[in-house]
């Protein structure tokens, strides 16, 4: 059963290929179906091999499936090979799943675009590339995975190029990925070096891992370290984050999937598929930890600002995958790839429902030119408001499970930190205050609309607002597959990837024990304790997600003047905060402006003259050798055969002084 | 008096191209005159499948026999194999062209055949006679090919000199072989190592002078510098599906005889030869590669190309490793496909009395026949070894092997000379895309069997690139025992 799980990718491939290809010739129609279908049968086997994977106790949930050799060039050997375990398999599920629903939903809102037939190829290639990413069972066929993810959301941010912002948006995501690429590839090439160094040649998931223990700290650290700056490229954290907000350029949908539920996530994916490398270096876990919690708060107070639903909805989605890394970075593993996926769902679906506010509004972003949508799109804004309550962390969706776990483990972890806990919790708030600005300014209120738009509001059709409505539901009931235990669940999510994340690697378990030790000899009460302080949090973070949710309510329902008074009693602050601390421009000028000027006095001056000069000079040089030996060639007979003799003569000679000097 | 062992199945191949030569001939003899001769090609090609069906059982059993003239081993087997598909794909872009130019005549295909006989005699003889006969018999059938296109003064002349070339380095070759036979008194290639192993023959001027006529006479078949003047004027001349079977079926051919004998029979020598070919391989590189791109013609650009690839494979042989050997005959097979392949488009670009072989000709036409310059631009880019294509593999191999037996500049040469060849091999793909067309080329025909031709090659240069590791392993399975 686990043999056909080639089948996962090859289906968006086959979509890809016919779309790409023949799009033109089956038509619009068949192209609805092919891409859709592509994605469902991927989707099916998914669950298929899942269920499967369940069926067998769990340290035996592993299973490799070598495809074909694909490079072997001396010790070296790799291979173009799909690895299922628990991590795998559930992010393949997430990925087909979820890509699935937004697939069915970009029928519908993709329908009028001249672009329709490119659109669906390339978002099935892009399904492809990402099922690569998560099913690989080694380092470069990832990488692979990795580049062909970024080559797809370059393309489908720039997906409408004759706009001048979209296919700059389009560069900057691609150039800033490359940054972050680049660590990736230093990281990916020491790894190997220094496992080489042992003899082991080999980028292979499960080789690697076996044989990290030979690596020093030093080396682990640094390769971890570079391996996370890739991380902060994919996944738009600091200081890489910048390209994310200009990536909402591209369709609504491709936002919805490619930058909000899966490719961003790959970063988190690939730490907590490094689990065993960064348990080794705690300087890589902390920074992943901070930078994480860093972004989380920083880019949450950008929100606050935002007029654009999208790019809210943008700088939640970074704010968000700070979590993730903060859940990584403590060591909990399961919880971030738990708020991963349940990000997938309520974050997916807060985009698509933008986009269907933008379908029922003609287009229209700015939530200064929406209000009380409420009654006239209700699907929307019932499922909308769902994905609000469930990032807002409101206890019984998924969101409050999954964001509850992370603020648990920064707290707890013994990579843990109290500070850590306060920043997230904090950021926590002010998630639900700017989520429900954005919901307030939407959907309640009074209308501000464009009379001119205002008479032809409508739901979207079926085929966007089932998509809507599945989502909807998995943004509930998502959580309850992890549970905590302090609430009477069984948290089986954890459990599920305990073999590949959890208590696998000695250091870990031992430090966890250790602290258990502490706070036995501590307390007192053992556990009972720990659970309470548990429940304690939980209700703190609660509180502060409803506070956050109350200002909300008192800014934009309330008192709708007051945000206004406040904009201009601090008008410094913001300033700042609007213009998102002015980081772009500090990029632009840091960065952008020395690297052009660098560039540009490297082409007039060295380019030009050196190089240029160099390479054509040798290319006359060359050319002239070339024309001037053309002449050789007589086509005369003797001339041919003396060239022979004169060419045996010299290899005579030759030889004669060779044994006669040797 | 003991009779030799007789095994026919080791000779299987050789006795099908054979026979089917001859069913070939009879076939146009007792035909109408009037009727076209498009089943002598079905005909040939299937005597290609079914000997192709009688080498691969061979494949593993590494048998010999005839006493000793003869080995079926993994070496030779893997060239016969490479021939096979050449002369596979040689006689699909030969049904239509043939036809085309006036020259499908029942000789052309059983000389096809013929010659392949004897480049499987070349590849599996393992005494200096049988090499010799077999490379006399590929010979041959090829300057009578080669002179197929009697009305053209061209070929007739291309014939003639490479007839009279070939004359003179056989005459070379010969005498190497009488000096060699001379100095050790046998003419097996492991008897002879073994002689001049017991009586430490190394500073015998008979061996010495052996070697470089040797050299001289296997040289010339592989086109390498400076017995490489020929090549130009008879690939031009020669009808062009003859030219390609030449650039790839023949030189295979030397290749294979050329490491036999040598790694076979004279590795004593090594350091000696290994100097020769050093030089020659740069030679032949750089020579190649230096006056392609002053060429006009693209069958003569071709031409240099090919005299540049012998050099990048003398690059392995000079590395004379596992690496190095798997790899010539890595190279020789992608080499086989992508040129087969370019010359494919070459044909295809012409029609009856106008063979569009400028390459100023090529201009614009990647908008008017884009599949076609598709493909040209994928041989092309092969042959400059751009991945992901089979050339690029190849020479990775090729270098890579040069490398790890510490020929740096060996290898640094080779490179440098690989960026130059992208000039050339570029500058058609230039033409075909970014210029206008200076003339109407209308009124192309693709005749079923080259399309089929252009596919196979297409797919095997993609598959050698994209999937190396399969005929690597093979290669390497098959120089066990070689070396």
């Amino acid at each position: 059963m686990f043999d056909i799980v080639w089948l996962v990718p090859l289906f968006p491939a086959i979509g890809f290929i016919l779309n790409g290809l023949f799009g033109r010739a089956l038509g619009k129609k068949a192209v609805s179906w092919i891409g859709p279908s592509a994605i469902g049968l991927a989707f099916l086997t998914s669950i298929l091999i899942f269920f499967e994977l369940l069926k067998k106790p769990p340290s035996e949930r592993f299973f490799e499936r070598i495809i074909f050799d694909w490079v072997v060039s001396g010790s070296f050997h790799t291979v173009i090979g799909y690895q299922i375990d628990p991590l795998s398999i559930l992010m393949a599920l997430v990925v087909t799943g979820v890509s699935f629903f937004i697939h069915i939903y970009s029928v519908g809102y993709m329908h009028e675009d001249p672009g329709y037939i490119r659109y669906f190829a390339y978002l099935n290639l892009f399904v492809f590339m990402m099922l690569n990413l998560v099913l690989a069972n080694n380092f470069l066929l990832m990488f692979v995975g990795w580049e062909g993810v970024g080559l797809c959301s370059y393309l489908l941010i720039g997906f409408w190029f004759e706009k001048d912002s979209a296919s700059n948006a389009g560069k900057k995501a691609f150039v800033v990925n490359r940054v972050g690429d680049f660590g990736f590839l230093l990281g990916m090439f020491l790894l190997f070096t220094s496992l080489g160094k042992h003899g082991i040649w080999t980028l292979d998931f499960t080789e690697v891992f076996a044989n990290a223990n030979k690596l020093d700290t030093v080396t682990v650290t640094a390769i971890t370290i570079l391996l996370f700056i890739g991380a902060c490229g994919k996944s738009a954290q600091i200081p890489l984050y910048v390209w994310l907000p200009d990536a909402m350029e591209g369709p609504t949908p491709v936002s919805s999937l490619i930058h909000a539920a899966t490719m961003v996530t790959a970063g988190v994916y690939m730490v907590a598929r490094c689990n065993v490398l960064y348990s080794m270096a705690p300087l890589s876990m902390a920074i992943v930890a901070v930078i994480g919690v860093a972004t989380a708060i920083f880019t949450a107070s950008i929100g606050f600002c935002q007029n654009d639903i999208k790019k809210v909805l943008a700088y939640s989605t970074i704010s968000q995958l700070g979590y993730m890394f903060l859940g990584v970075g403590v060591g909990a593993y399961s919880a971030g790839i738990f708020h991963l996926m349940t990000h997938a769902f309520f974050k997916g679906l807060l985009f698509l429902g933008a986009g269907s506010v933008m379908h029922a509004l003609s287009g229209e972003l700015d939530m200064r030119k929406m209000g009380a949508l409420r009654k006239k799109i209700p699907i929307t804004f019932w499922t909308f408001f769902i994905a609000t309550l469930a990032i807002a962390g409101i206890p019984g969706l998924s969101g409050f499970f999954s964001k509850d776990e992370i603020l648990w483990q920064a707290f707890s972890s013994p990579h843990g930190h109290f500070v850590l806990w306060l920043v997230a919790a904090v950021a926590a708030g002010m998630t639900a205050f700017y989520m429900f600005r954005a919901v307030f300014l939407t959907f309640f209120g009074e209308s501000r609309v464009d009379p001119h738009v205002a008479h032809h509001i409508h739901e979207s059709p079926r085929i966007m607002t089932i998509p809507l409505i599945i989502l909807a539901i998995l943004s509930v009931i998502g959580g309850y597959v992890g549970v905590p235990h302090v609430l009477g669940g069984a948290n089986h999510i954890h459990e599920f990837l305990a073999p590949v994340v959890g208590g696998s690697e000695p250091g870990k378990s031992h430090a966890a024990l250790s602290f258990v030790a502490q706070a036995w000899a501590s307390g007192g009460e053992n556990g009972g304790h720990s659970a309470a302080l548990e429940l304690l949090m939980m209700v703190i973070s609660v509180v502060i997600a409803l506070i956050g949710i109350g200002f909300a309510y008192l800014f934009y329902i309330k008192n709708p003047t007051l945000p206004k008074l406040l904009a201009e009693r601090w008008k410094g602050l913001y300033r700042l905060v609007y213009n998102k601390y002015y980081v772009d421009e500090i990029y632009q000028v840091l960065f952008v402006n020395s690297l052009k000027k660098l560039g540009v006095g490297l082409w007039r001056g060295f380019d030009d003259f050196v190089i240029d000069g160099t390479v054509n000079g040798i290319a006359i040089l060359i050319g002239w050798i070339s024309s001037v030996m053309r002449r050789v060639q007589t086509g005369l007979v003797q001339n041919y055969a003396f060239s022979m003799i004169v060419g045996g003569l010299i290899l005579l000679v030759y030889y004669l002084l060779r044994t006669i000097f040797y | 008096m003991k009779l030799p062992e007789i095994d026919l199945y080791l000779i299987a191949p050789e006795i099908i191209l054979t026979a089917f030569g001859f069913l070939v001939l009879l076939a146009d003899v007792f035909s109408p005159r009037t009727e076209k001769k498009g089943y002598l090609g079905i005909l040939s090609l299937i005597g290609i499948v079914v000997a192709f069906f009688y080498t691969l059982p061979l494949i593993g059993s590494g048998k010999s026999g005839f006493e000793g003239m003869f080995t079926a081993d993994g070496f030779a087997l893997f060239l016969k194999v490479t021939f096979l598909i050449i002369a596979f794909i040689t006689i699909l872009i030969s049904m239509g062209y043939a036809e085309r130019e006036g020259i499908a005549f029942g000789e052309y295909y059983a000389l096809i055949l013929f010659s392949t006989l004897g480049m499987s005699l070349m590849a599996s003889g393992t005494h200096l006679i049988t090499i010799f006969l077999g490379l006399e018999t590929m010979s041959i059938a090829i300057y009578v090919l080669a002179g197929m296109l009697r009305e053209d003064r061209r070929s007739v002349e291309s014939a003639f000199k490479y007839f009279l070339l070939g004359a003179f380095a056989t005459g070379f070759l010969l005498y190497g072989i009488a000096l060699l036979y001379g100095a050790t008194g046998s003419l097996q290639l492991k008897e002879i190592a073994t002689y001049i192993a017991s009586k430490n023959l190394l500073r015998n001027p008979m061996l010495m002078i052996s070697l470089v006529f040797l050299t001289i006479g296997f040289g010339f078949k592989i086109a390498s510098v400076p017995f490489h003047m020929w090549t130009p004027d008879v690939y031009e001349g020669a009808p062009t599906s003859i030219t390609a079977f030449m650039a790839t079926g023949v030189k295979a051919a030397g290749f294979a005889a050329l490491i036999r004998v040598f790694f076979t029979a004279l590795p004593q020598f090594r350091p000696d030869w290994t100097s020769i070919m050093w030089l020659i391989s740069v030679a032949t590189m750089t020579v190649g590669n230096i006056v392609a791109i002053s060429q006009s013609n693209i069958k003569r650009m071709l031409a240099y190309s090919s005299i540049a690839h012998a050099g990048y494979i003398l690059v392995a042989f000079v590395a004379g490793n596992d690496i190095g050997i798997s790899g010539i005959l890595f190279y020789l097979m992608a080499y086989a496909f992508m040129n087969l392949g370019a010359f494919t488009c070459v044909i295809l670009l012409g029609k009856k009395g106008e063979e569009n072989t400028l390459i100023t000709d090529y201009s614009g036409i990647g908008f008017k026949y884009p599949l076609l310059a598709a493909s040209m631009t994928v041989f092309l880019l092969s042959m400059a070894g751009i991945p992901p294509l089979g050339g690029f593999m190849a020479k990775v191999y090729v270098f890579s092997a040069a490398v790890k037996e510490k020929f740096y500049w060996l290898a640094i040469l080779g490179v440098l000379n690989s960026a130059v060849s992208v000039y050339y091999y570029l500058r058609v793909t230039v033409l075909m895309y970014f210029r206008e067309p200076q003339r109407e080329i209308t009124g192309l025909q693709f005749s079923p069997a080259s399309v089929l031709a252009l596919i196979i090659a297409l797919i095997g240069t993609f598959y050698m690139g994209l999937f190396p590791a399969n005929v690597l392993s093979f290669a390497q399975k098959s120089i066990v025992g070689l070396m």
